[in-house]
């Protein structure tokens, strides 16, 4: 574990946030969060049901607004609208429902609402050039050694695993720098879940930065550099993976080691953190 | 955890069957069986119901009918052409019959009453099509009201537009050469050989050329025996209609029209942007809105399309009939226009189905209606059976739903 990790700790980070806050009516979401995600690096988001990693993850997608704090790209300061802003940066999300078109195939489904068209007079009447994106399509799947049975198949026939790593494949065709990946690995069973994994180790060795939102600390283990903890909508600490043990990341998810709050509903949390 | 490390590299290779590059015929021969075996299934119900009615009744296969029966589902098939645009999205009209006789209407009115020439009445009842979709497109949008019930108030609605159009009289006959030429146009002899030389010409240097284009992205392509095999069956089947509808009225303008029509609308479906924006919102609406596609704005370009098709299949109606009346766009063609297509395999429930399917479909259905004609099978039976058959063909697409449902998704 210790030789992948670190590699790119250090340097300017890809993706920053400083001082994000977040506010539903009385409720704060997420409290002056700092957060970062380098090239190279994969950064486990955790945290107990409730602690902001969602709202957080929106924040990065675009499709929550921070009412205080910076979103800083590539070491500057951008202004993040909506979701196509934060496309356009090259920040992917790859939401828990995959939102696959089952009735389309693979090279259909990494292409859809950006299809190549042939050049030419036409218009909207100008075929889609099938060849190029069948082409970078395989390319693709090749880099990330992604292997599926055609990419002809239609994606509703494919695995649970395979089609996540379509779904997360599709992220990379707009040039993305930074995907970000909610649960990745709910769904799956063990053989795909370690194909979804290896994809992930796969970009982080393509040099993106990828967020990992997941329940299962043990995956977060296997495949991330660094683990920040969400609590309350607060940080509650980043750890280098290499350097922190299961039950140091149990007790920053429940506070127990910050005080007596998290004491009640310690054991509750634990179970939950290690399903 | 370290040994749940190691163990990826190992499962991925497993977990893939073959390589994604150099898909072999293996493939190849898959993708038929799972993609065309909707088409051929249709092909041996069709050689079916040919056979039967031949039994029946040794009229059928004659000349004389086969140019009926292409006749008869010209219109039809326009109308279905829509129908497959819209069941593609997801989602229903049950409008486009009567949208195809009210459209009839305000061509018949302006030509035969107002002294309107042909080619502007005819544009007239395509813009009154396109406009009824538009709106009833923005209002199922808008509101976000199934367009079930939005096209079932248009099945009422338009039917009172009809009569109002129509007036006192109740039917307009229609006597304008150009418009009766429509249906009433048959090319004989060299004519409709060289008609079916040209489809055939085109098909084979578009096959070449897409082909071409594989092989340039270093793609497996076709092999020339198979582009060989596809030219030859589509020459068979050009040169095989040509050859028996000549020896009657020949080959009709009206049937020319539709497959005109249908290779246009195919080709719009599978080969541009457009086609895959409907396609993905019939597959996933909400994945395809999240790929940045503008989902209403597909759909009401559907719903004008479809209307405007119908609009198309009511004039050719007219041509036929040489009338429009209060019945015109009534009676089965609403069952007609929605059995085609759904028997011929596309799908109720959105994302899968080709534009071939109006053709085929209308084929079957035309058969059977035309067959129970020959047989002077009373509207009791005919009724029954029609929808009897339409019943079987949504049962086979719900089950065949069921079967992807419990495979596809682990």
């Amino acid at each position: 574990m210790t030789a992948t990790s670190g590699s790119a700790s250090g340097g300017e980070p890809l993706l920053a946030l400083r001082g994000v806050s977040k506010r539903f009516g009385a409720v704060r979401a997420l409290d002056r969060v700092d957060f970062d995600v380098h090239a190279g690096e994969v950064v486990g988001l955790v945290g107990d049901n409730g602690a902001g990693k969602s709202t957080l993850v929106k924040v990065m997608s675009g499709i929550y607004l921070a009412e205080e704090g910076e979103y800083r790209f590539e070491g500057s300061e951008r202004h993040v609208g909506g979701p196509s802003d934060a496309t356009a940066l090259g920040v992917a999300t790859v939401y828990q429902d995959l939102a696959l078109c089952d009735n389309l195939d693979v090279v259909a489904n990494l292409f859809v609402g950006r299809e190549e068209v042939a050049g030419g007079a036409g218009g909207v009447l100008r075929a889609l050039d099938e060849a190029a994106m069948e082409k970078q399509a395989a390319e693709l799947l090749e880099t990330l050694t992604v292997r599926l049975p055609s990419v002809r198949q239609e994606v509703g026939l494919l695995s649970g695993g395979q089609r996540q790593s379509v779904a997360i494949a599709r992220s990379l065709i707009g040039e993305a720098k930074v995907v970000l990946l909610d649960e990745p690995t709910a769904a799956l069973g063990v053989a795909q879940t370690a194909q979804v994994l290896a994809l992930i180790k796969r970009l982080r060795e393509q040099g993106l930065g990828v967020v990992v939102i997941s329940h299962n600390l043990a995956n977060v283990f296997d495949v991330v550099d660094r683990i920040f903890v969400l609590r309350l909508g607060r940080k509650a600490g980043t750890f280098a993976v290499q350097d922190t043990s299961h039950e140091e990341i149990v007790s920053a998810i429940t506070g127990a080691e910050f005080g007596g709050d998290g004491r009640g509903n310690g054991r509750g949390a634990e179970e939950e953190a290690a399903r | 955890m370290s040994t749940a490390a190691a163990a990826p590299e190992p499962d991925t290779r497993a977990a893939g069957a073959e390589p994604a590059r150099g898909e072999g015929r293996f493939a190849v021969l898959q993708r038929v069986a799972q993609g065309e075996l909707g088409s051929l299934r249709v092909l041996f119900g069709l050689i079916l119901i040919w056979g039967i009615f031949t039994i029946a009744n040794d009229r059928f296969l004659t000349a004389t009918n086969l140019v009926n029966l292409a006749l008869q589902i010209a219109a039809t098939g326009m109308i279905s052409i829509g129908v497959v645009l819209v069941l593609l999205l997801g989602e229903i009209d049950l409008s486009v019959a009567i949208v195809s006789g009210l459209c009839a209407a305000v061509m018949a009115v302006l030509v035969e009453q107002h002294g309107w020439a042909a080619v502007p009445g005819i544009a007239a009842a395509i813009v009154a099509g396109a406009a009824i979709g538009l709106f009833q497109g923005s209002v199922v949008t808008r509101f976000g009201i199934p367009s079930f019930v939005i096209t079932l108030a248009g099945l009422i609605g338009w039917q009172g537009a009809l009569l109002l159009v129509l007036g006192q009289t109740g039917t307009v006959n229609i006597t304008n050469p150009t418009i009766v030429g429509l249906a009433g146009t048959f090319y004989k002899g060299a004519t409709a050989w060289i008609i079916a030389a040209v489809v055939v010409a085109l098909f084979a240097l578009a096959s070449l050329d897409a082909r071409r284009r594989r092989l340039a992205a270093g793609l497996a392509a076709a092999t020339p025996a198979v582009v060989a095999v596809r030219v030859a069956a589509v020459a068979l089947v050009s040169f095989g209609v040509v050859a028996v509808l000549d020896q009657d009225r020949g080959l009709p303008l009206a049937l020319v029209i539709l497959i005109g029509f249908v290779v246009v609308f195919d080709y719009v479906v599978r080969r541009t942007r457009f086609g895959r924006h409907v396609l993905a919102v019939g597959g996933n609406a909400e994945a395809a809105r999240r790929a940045g596609i503008r989902v209403d704005r597909v759909r009401i370009v559907v719903f004008v399309l479809a209307s405007s098709l119908a609009a198309c299949g009511g004039i050719l109606f007219a041509s036929r009939l040489l009338a429009v009346n209060q019945s015109s766009g009534g009676s089965d063609l609403l069952l007609l226009a929605i059995a085609g297509p759904v028997i011929a395999g596309t799908s109720l429930f959105g994302g899968r189905g080709t534009v071939w399917s109006a053709l085929l479909g209308g084929l079957v259905i035309g058969s059977i209606s035309n067959g129970m004609d020959l047989l002077a099978l009373p509207s009791s039976t005919k009724y029954m059976v029609t929808g009897g058959v339409l019943l079987a063909a949504v049962v086979v697409d719900a089950a065949a739903r069921q079967r992807r449902q419990r495979a596809g998704r682990v």
